[in-house]
């Protein structure tokens, strides 16, 4: 069972899409998505703890060894980001089921779906494969992102689908060079070999100049982030929380394609202009959320914004930083997913107003009002919550670096504006009243869409208290990360002989 | 004939970059067409082009490498069913909107 870990999360979503093609009705889908959910939360749990003895699980698939076949690599970075990507499904799941999943075709199906990308991007160590989870994830998020209906969802997904096709076919064009260069597209094969003379060093950098590209688009980075907003705003609730950590594909493949493959290799390809591009995507978020007009927009730009301090770290090679860096992401995430589900909740109690930052009708329940409240002062990194945590590990491990004053001024700055923003629009909703004409009652919330909604928001306190545990967590995967020898040697084996070898080393 | 292969990357490149930047969906579609037309081709000459060879290692043949083909065939399957569900959103745009722009919506 130990041995076949690290593909269970592939194939619960899967098993579970194929299952719900087979079987139409939609209680009979609810029930075998959630539950699916929950046992992918339980095996990436597993399989997470499972990491944490710093061993580096190689699963050949196939059986086929490494530079030929296509291996799966988990590491702690690996098995936490499935982990974080099972209980964003679940919770997401949780909040669809309760009539979201009725407004379209093949929701459930799609929806395990994109969480077979998502997980397969995550545990992959060969660059096509990669690719292939890519679209597999994309494929699925260009239907979700439509699920429900209406121009605004068509408009967001023309521009969406056209871009991420022409990402892909750069994305292709880097692979192409790459295999015409160096003749392998295993990531550690490729470590491997560019560290050897012999290669045309002028395109291998420009291969992989080309895929920093591709996961610069994936991630948001301002001049490539312009898609990002009004897509995040036109996708409904759940669907928006789940593609909160679609950003993160993007970061943590531009993190391990660093790591492993460019800092021994080329380590001055990304250092001059990604914290540059990185702060800028920082200021135009700020500036996004203190102009977004609606709820979910400013969710929106929240997760650019937290895409940009993220991005800002890859430049610096620096283990430290991405380890501060990796439970930044973690909290940024949930709580961004958090900001969508209760961004829908709100907008079905205000009635007319829905979720436009104008007076209204405020919502009745109270615990959405303090809901709020925990999620704006996590998300503006106030004490005492996880947002405050992860930005003042991530400030404190870069005040070393060289653009250290440039990034403390943006990243505070560009705080202290979220925090007046969400500020504002915390009046809006809570406080500033306007009488409706007639009473309607406010929609009943039903338990499923509140307990996923809390479940999320409580990550804030919750991540908090369990910062300590979680941040050694992050240190180690951050080490693990930073010793790209240990990866190479353990996908390709000691000594790179080529001979069979069993799924684990 | 690696300058025939060159200039055919090219041109379609070129065209399917310029019919990218229209304002119109249906421009757009074929663009994207072309393009994945381009990267193919390309991909196909990343294992280096080699005439009469079989795509099969055997002891004293010749050969040509057999990867970039299985990778061209994935990306003509990945890229063919994009294209379509670009093709059904263009068109469901055109209904919802009356327009055929990008933007889904009407010209000014």
């Amino acid at each position: 069972m130990n041995a076949h870990a690290p593909i269970l999360p592939l194939l619960i979503p899967f098993a579970a899409a194929l299952l719900q093609m087979a079987c139409s009705r939609l209680a009979c889908q609810r029930l075998i998505g959630l539950s699916a959910a929950t046992l992918l939360v339980l095996i990436t749990a597993w399989l997470t703890v499972l990491a944490d003895d710093g061993q580096l699980r190689v699963y050949a698939l196939g059986n086929w060894p490494a530079p030929f076949g296509i291996v799966l690599v988990v590491d702690r970075l690996a098995a936490a980001m499935t982990l974080l990507t099972a209980i964003l499904g679940f919770t997401s799941l949780l909040y669809a089921s309760t009539g979201f999943d009725e407004r379209g075709l093949h929701f459930h199906p799609l929806f395990q779906l994109q969480l077979f990308g998502l997980t397969g991007a995550f545990l992959t160590g060969d660059l096509f494969n990669l690719f292939v989870f890519f679209e597999v994830m994309l494929l699925a998020s260009y239907t979700l992102l439509a699920h429900g209906g209406g121009l605004a969802r068509t408009r967001a997904g023309i521009s969406y689908v056209v871009l991420n096709l022409v990402g892909s076919a750069l994305f292709l064009i880097a692979l192409g060079l790459l295999y015409g260069t160096l003749g392998t597209l295993n990531l550690a094969d490729l470590a491997h070999r560019l560290t050897l003379p012999g290669h045309d060093p002028a395109l291998a950098r420009l291969a992989c100049a080309l895929l920093i590209a591709v996961f610069a688009l994936k991630a948001g980075l301002l001049p490539l982030s312009f898609w990002l907003p009004h897509t995040y705003t036109a996708a409904g609730a759940p669907v928006a929380a789940l593609f909160a950590i679609m950003t993160k594909v993007g970061i943590v493949s531009i993190l391990r394609l660093q790591t492993i493959a460019l800092a021994p290799a080329m380590p001055d390809l990304i250092g001059h202009w990604l914290t540059t591009l990185a702060l800028a995507t920082v200021v135009f978020a700020a500036l996004g959320v203190v102009a977004a007009v609606r709820l979910r927009a400013l969710a929106a730009w929240l997760t650019l914004l937290s895409a940009g301090t993220l991005l800002v770290t890859p430049a610096q090679a620096n283990a430290q930083v991405d380890a501060a860096a990796i439970y930044y992401l973690v909290q940024s995430t949930l709580a961004g997913a958090a900001f969508f589900l209760l961004a829908g909740v709100i907008a079905g109690q205000r009635g007319p107003a829905a979720d436009q930052l104008m007076a209204g009708p405020p919502p009745q329940a109270t615990w959405l009002k303090v809901a709020f409240l925990v999620l704006a002062t996590t998300l503006a990194g106030l004490p005492p919550f996880s947002g405050f945590v992860g930005k003042l590990m991530l400030l404190t491990t870069l005040r070393e670096v060289s653009a250290g004053p440039a990034i403390w001024a943006v990243l505070l700055t560009a705080g202290f504006v979220v925090m007046i923003a969400l500020a504002r629009d915390g009046c809006y909703l809570v406080w500033k009243h306007r009488a409706t004409t007639r009473e309607e009652p406010a929609e009943e919330i039903a338990w499923q869409i509140a307990t996923a909604t809390l479940l999320l928001v409580a990550a804030g306190p919750l991540l908090a208290v369990v910062a300590r545990p979680l941040s050694d967590y992050a240190e180690r995967a951050a080490h693990q990360l930073h010793a790209p020898g240990t990866y190479v040697n353990a996908v390709l084996g000691p000594g790179r002989t080529n001979d069979r070898r069993e799924a684990t080393p | 004939m690696e300058a025939l292969l060159a200039i055919a990357v090219g041109v379609l490149t070129a065209c399917g970059v310029f019919l990218i930047l229209r304002a119109r969906t249906f421009p757009v579609l074929l663009g994207l067409t072309l393009l994945s037309y381009a990267v193919n081709l390309f991909l196909f000459a990343s294992g280096r082009l080699r005439l009469d060879a079989p795509p099969l290692i055997r002891a004293g043949a010749t050969y040509t490498d057999p990867l970039p083909q299985a990778l061209v065939l994935t990306a003509i399957v990945i890229g063919f069913g994009m294209t379509a569900y670009l093709a059904m959103l263009a068109l469901r745009g055109l209904a919802e909107s009356g327009a055929d722009h990008v933007d889904a919506r009407k010209e000014p």
